[in-house]
């Protein structure tokens, strides 16, 4: 076993890529075969990706499978092809994994157009976000960072809502803004430690870290390179005020490309907090700590406000987003294990419910082709079972207990109850967005699946004034037109709302699991991330003021 | 009796045989009748297929030719190898090209084969003489063909201009030499480089001014800002694959020139004494490199700033050309710092590690932009309409859509142009900030990556046309254009996805003159 699974890492990476060749250049004259390809690959890649994780020794807290091959050499500087995982890594590759198959399997119903450049620009992206999580090298690193870009803005542009192509750019222009600073601070430290290996780069500053000594020159270097990947990973994460470019992408984007973009997207940029900003630079990162926790906190709170005062719905879960993944900053500037854990299992956890959500969305949309909240009504009467998993969905999303939510939040709550830097007041505040998102997510299921049935509009023959006067009107109005309760036409109602497709159903049907399976039996994931997390936390914490005096004595 | 050993002409070979080959084409092509200009162009093509192959097998030769004013290196091949690039594409995209503009004239192929062997002298000149005698072949020839296209006002406007503004860009190259002359006695790079390292210069004011002045007259052929006014204009009136060959033939030329003189004659050239302790290791910065990092963040600034408001292909990219003239520079400035140790006594050993490696990174981008440049233009060829009209960027809209290999070629090569990974225009950037950081010039780096932001928002505009954009045109596609721009691409990819290629081909490139 040994010997091969240095290719395990190498064979998930590359599947998709794999994929791409048949897509693009089999299957002419055979387009319709072109999906299926594009699904079997992801497949495959998560079959992958799943044996990887079960070959995988949690045991052990450092680079696992590791692949290295030497790429090239310039002047006194190599460059490796050096793929890994850890316990922090893993799961994040599996959730790639898991994700990708769902956005294609809601894609298969809905992508009509251009399906080729589709797929292919699908699996690409995959590919891109999978060598993220696995480069060991700050130059391979940086290649998957900045290749990502370049299918998703792709995919918002072409296939993207009516205002794509603004969301398209300011997506590319806003993410390449902050990686390009993260490029000058790559150099800078293969300059420094004349090498681009992380594990190398790692064991140096480690090495000078166990002698009180610092890696970096005197004077403010370590914290401009802090900076430099730290903007890079807060506007992609995205942390509050560097958010501006979610919501439009968000929007904007095909419901896959949404899904994606929240599903494991944005998790580049929590996965890099967790990788380099704190693995790099552990001194700044304590120094730090509180303010990105406000700032964490401000996104938390900011985010679900927000949240709660939009009437899109794609609007609101885009928000949300932000909502989330300021637990996962939280827990990761918590600086000790918990945190930690509790942050890489709150990106899976978000992952799969906001994932859901947007496919939620994505088949509403695909149904009534508006996303305005107060266009639908009484769902539930109509399609219960697409209702139901959708409250399971909503619910796993606001953290209730039982669900995978509720796990991740809760594990973040308490490692910054107990963080060296942070503390009480944090916590408090934090869990204020738990409830908030209790709030604005009832309050979107309740208008749109519970209350009356709303016929649209236009399947009346009521033109489409009255559609519009309906607010207005309010209960009474309603009864005139729609209160016939269940006599309503029910041939409209199948033209409106068609049933759930197979595809669909098994899509929404595997996210539910997924959320239960982590909600009831968090264990395993706990188990693959701890030594991992344990020892990031370790080296964390040999900076906390406080700490070393209690070591000593 | 001339001394066989010293004048070397093999080592010269790739060199010689262009401009030799050019000479003859001229002759050959008086008996070739007019519709059958193609035969021309195919000469053309063999002969620099051969020169190619001499340079390539010539890689890590270190030679001298010429009685020493020629200097056939590792640097020389590799620059070699990007002029000829650019020549090939330009010899075979352009033959439909031509034909189709009814300016199918012969003497464009030898013409075009005289400026590539100016650019080659000029990586290999060893002498100030050499330098310009070449910068001489390769303008020459290149005013006439900016002017290829007449009796368009245009065409005819851009020449004019360049021919005005190139004879007096010459002039100054003229007065440096003489005063560069004064203040070292000598035009050799190899002397002055010795007369610099053991403080004999006359004067070291002139010698800076002097330098100074050449650096304008190179400074113009690689459009290079303050000295850039002519680059839009001249873009754009020339036939457009003129101008996909110029845009990287005389940056090609110029640069080396430049890299050649900084870094063989005056590396180590610093006004003062330098003062160091026994045992200290210090990263010095040469007189002339402060001067060439404004210049070069000059450049960067303005052609990326300006770029975005063109609404022209052929001026954007012309802008575009400026704003990458200025990533070169960079690695140009990154080459003046060097490394002085002193032992136990003060005795002092100078390396210069610093500058090898931004000379290799330099070359590595040029590579990566000559396949990458060409490109980009041989598409607007494709998009251009038979009078030359139709190079707005509204044009090129949906041309994903129409032509999804063009379009793909096109979205290649602004992503190279951006930076992306994956492709050379990454590489190249990766080298040059690398060599930049490495010789201390942060600042200099950091506006390079904004800067490379700003051009990301022009280049997207161009995917956004193509990909998310409808449109409806034919676009010209004749098979040796295609071929032309799938050789780009290739290339393109191949440096962006094996850097191992190129590095492996610079590895034999050193700074300067200490053996």
């Amino acid at each position: 076993m040994e010997p091969k699974s240095e290719l395990l890492v190498t064979l998930t990476l590359f599947m998709p890529l794999i994929g791409v060749i048949p897509i693009l250049f089999l299957t002419r004259g055979r387009e319709a075969r072109i999906k299926w390809y594009a699904l079997g690959f992801s497949l495959l890649t998560l079959g992958a990706s799943l044996v990887l994780m079960f070959s995988f020794d949690s045991s052990k807290a450092g680079m696992q499978f590791e692949h290295l091959w030497e790429w090239f050499q310039f002047g006194n500087f190599k460059v490796s092809y050096y793929v890994g995982v850890d316990g922090l890594s893993l799961l994040l590759v599996v959730l790639t994994g898991f994700i990708m198959p769902l956005a294609i399997l809601f894609s298969l119903d809905h992508v009509k157009e251009r399906v080729r450049l589709y797929y292919a620009f699908l699996l690409l992206l995959e590919f891109a976000m999978i060598g993220v999580f696995v480069a060991q090298d700050l130059f391979l690193f940086y290649v998957f960072w900045e290749v990502s870009l370049v299918p998703m803005y792709f995919i918002v542009g072409i296939w993207g809502g009516e205002q794509r192509i603004y969301a398209a750019v300011k997506f590319f222009l806003y993410t390449m803004a902050g990686s390009i600073l993260m490029l000058l601070a790559i150099l800078w430290m293969g300059n420094h430690f004349g090498t681009f290996n992380v594990q190398e780069i790692m064991s140096a500053i480690q090495a000078a870290g166990a002698t009180n000594q610092s890696a970096f020159p005197v004077g403010p270097t370590e914290l401009l390179l802090f900076l430099g990947f730290f903007i890079a990973f807060a506007i992609k994460v995205p942390i509050w005020p560097l958010h501006s470019w979610l919501p439009d992408a968000h929007v904007q984007a095909p419901t896959a490309g949404s899904v994606i973009l929240a599903g494991v997207l944005l998790k580049l940029g929590t996965y890099g907090l967790l990788r380099f900003c704190i693995g790099f630079f552990p001194k700044v990162s304590v120094d730090v700590a509180p303010i990105v926790a406000v700032l964490a906190v401000i996104g938390i709170i900011y985010g679900a406000w927000v949240s709660y005062a939009q009437t899109d719905v794609k609007k609101l879960v885009a928000y949300s987003s932000i909502s989330h993944l300021g637990f996962v900053v939280l827990g990761i500037f918590a600086l000790n294990s918990a945190g930690f854990q509790g942050a890489t299992l709150q990106m899976i956890n978000h992952g799969i419910s906001t994932g859901g959500l947007f496919l939620l969305v994505g088949m509403l949309y695909e149904r009534r082709h508006t996303k305005d909240i107060n266009a639908f009504g009484g769902i539930w009467k109509v399609l219960p079972v697409f209702s139901g998993l959708s409250l399971v969905i909503a619910l796993s999303s606001m953290g209730l207990p039982g669900l995978n939510g509720f796990v991740g939040e809760f594990t973040i709550l308490l490692g910054a109850f107990g963080s060296p830097v942070l503390g009480f007041w944090f916590t408090l505040f934090a869990t204020a967005g738990v409830i908030m998102a209790a709030v604005y997510l009832l309050y979107m299921w309740n208008k749109v699946f519970m209350g009356e049935y709303k016929q649209p509009a236009e399947a009346h023959g009521h033109g489409e004034a009255h559609g519009e006067s309906h607010e207005g009107h309010g209960d009474a109005h309603g009864h005139d037109d729609h209160g016939h309760g269940d006599e309503v036409d029910m041939e409209a109602v199948k033209r409106a709302y068609p049933p759930l497709s197979w595809n669909e159903a098994t899509a929404l049907i595997v996210v539910v699991i997924a959320a239960l399976v982590i909600g009831l039996y968090p264990r395993p994931f706990f188990g693959y991330m701890d030594a991992s997390a344990g020892a990031l936390a370790a080296e964390v914490q040999r900076y906390v003021p406080g700490q070393t005096t209690v070591v000593q004595e | 009796m001339i001394d066989q050993a010293a004048l070397n002409l093999g080592a010269a070979l790739p060199a010689t045989l262009l401009a030799f080959g050019a000479a003859i084409l001229f002759v050959l092509d008086i008996s070739i009748p007019q519709e059958r200009k193609a035969r021309t162009a195919w000469l053309a093509a063999v002969g620099v297929v051969v020169s190619l192959v001499i340079s390539l097998l010539q890689i890590n030769q270190q030679e001298t030719a010429f009685f020493g004013a020629f200097r056939a290196d590792s640097f020389t091949s590799v620059a070699n190898i990007a002029a000829l690039i650019t020549a090939l594409v330009g010899v075979i995209g352009a033959k439909d090209y031509l034909e189709r503009a009814k300016i199918q004239r012969g003497e464009y192929y030898p013409l075009l084969l005289m400026t590539a062997a100016g650019a080659m002298f000029m990586a290999a000149a060893n002498d100030l003489v050499i330098v310009l005698i070449a910068l001489e072949l390769l303008s020459i020839p290149l005013y006439v063909m900016v002017g290829f296209r007449r009796p368009e006002p245009r065409s005819e406007e851009g020449a004019m201009k360049y021919f005005l503004l190139g004879a007096f860009s010459s002039g100054f190259m003229v007065y440096g030499i003489a005063l560069v002359y004064g203040a070292a006695g000598s035009t050799n790079f190899t002397e002055i480089f010795e007369r610099v390292r053991f403080g004999e210069l006359l004067s070291p004011a002139l010698m800076l001014i002097g330098i100074g002045l050449i650096f304008v007259s190179l400074g113009f052929k690689v459009a290079a800002v303050p000295f850039h006014l002519w680059t839009p204009d001249v873009y754009q009136g020339a036939p457009t694959p003129v101008t996909a060959y110029m845009s990287v033939a005389a940056k090609v030329g110029g640069f080396a020139a430049l890299l050649r003189l900084l870094t063989v004659a005056i590396p180590t050239f610093v006004v003062g004494d330098l003062v160091i302790e026994p045992n200290q290791t210090l990263i010095v910065h040469a007189a002339w490199q402060d001067l060439v990092a404004v210049i070069a963040a000059l450049t960067m600034l303005l052609g990326n700033f300006v770029a975005i408001v063109q609404k022209d292909l052929k001026r954007m990219l012309a802008y575009s050309s400026i704003a990458h003239a200025g990533y070169i520079l960079m690695a140009v400035a990154a080459a003046g710092s060097f490394t002085v140790v002193a032992n136990d006594f003060g005795d002092t050993t100078v390396t210069l590690t610093i500058a090898q490696e931004a000379l290799q990174g330099a070359l590595i981008y040029l590579l990566a932009y000559a396949f990458t440049n060409v490109g980009a233009f041989a598409v607007v060829m494709c998009v251009e309409r038979e009078d030359g009209s139709g190079t707005e960027i509204n044009n090129i809209a949906g041309l994903g859509q129409i032509n999804p290999l063009l379009g793909g070629a096109m979205t290649v090569f602004m992503l190279s142009l951006v930076g992306i990974p994956l492709t050379g225009g990454f590489v190249g950037k990766w080298f040059v900030f690398l060599s930049s950081v490495n010789a201390g010039l942060t600042l200099l780096a950091l506006i390079g990556v904004l800067t490379s932001v700003v051009s990301a928002f022009y280049y997207l505009r161009i995917i956004v046309k193509m990909w998310f954009e409808t449109g409806d045109f034919a676009p010209f596609a004749p098979r040796m254009l295609l071929l032309a721009i799938g050789f780009c691409v290739g290339g393109t990819v191949i440096v962006g996805v094996l850097p191992p290629v190129v590095t492996n081909l610079v590895q034999y490139v050193t700074a300067a003159a200490l053996r």
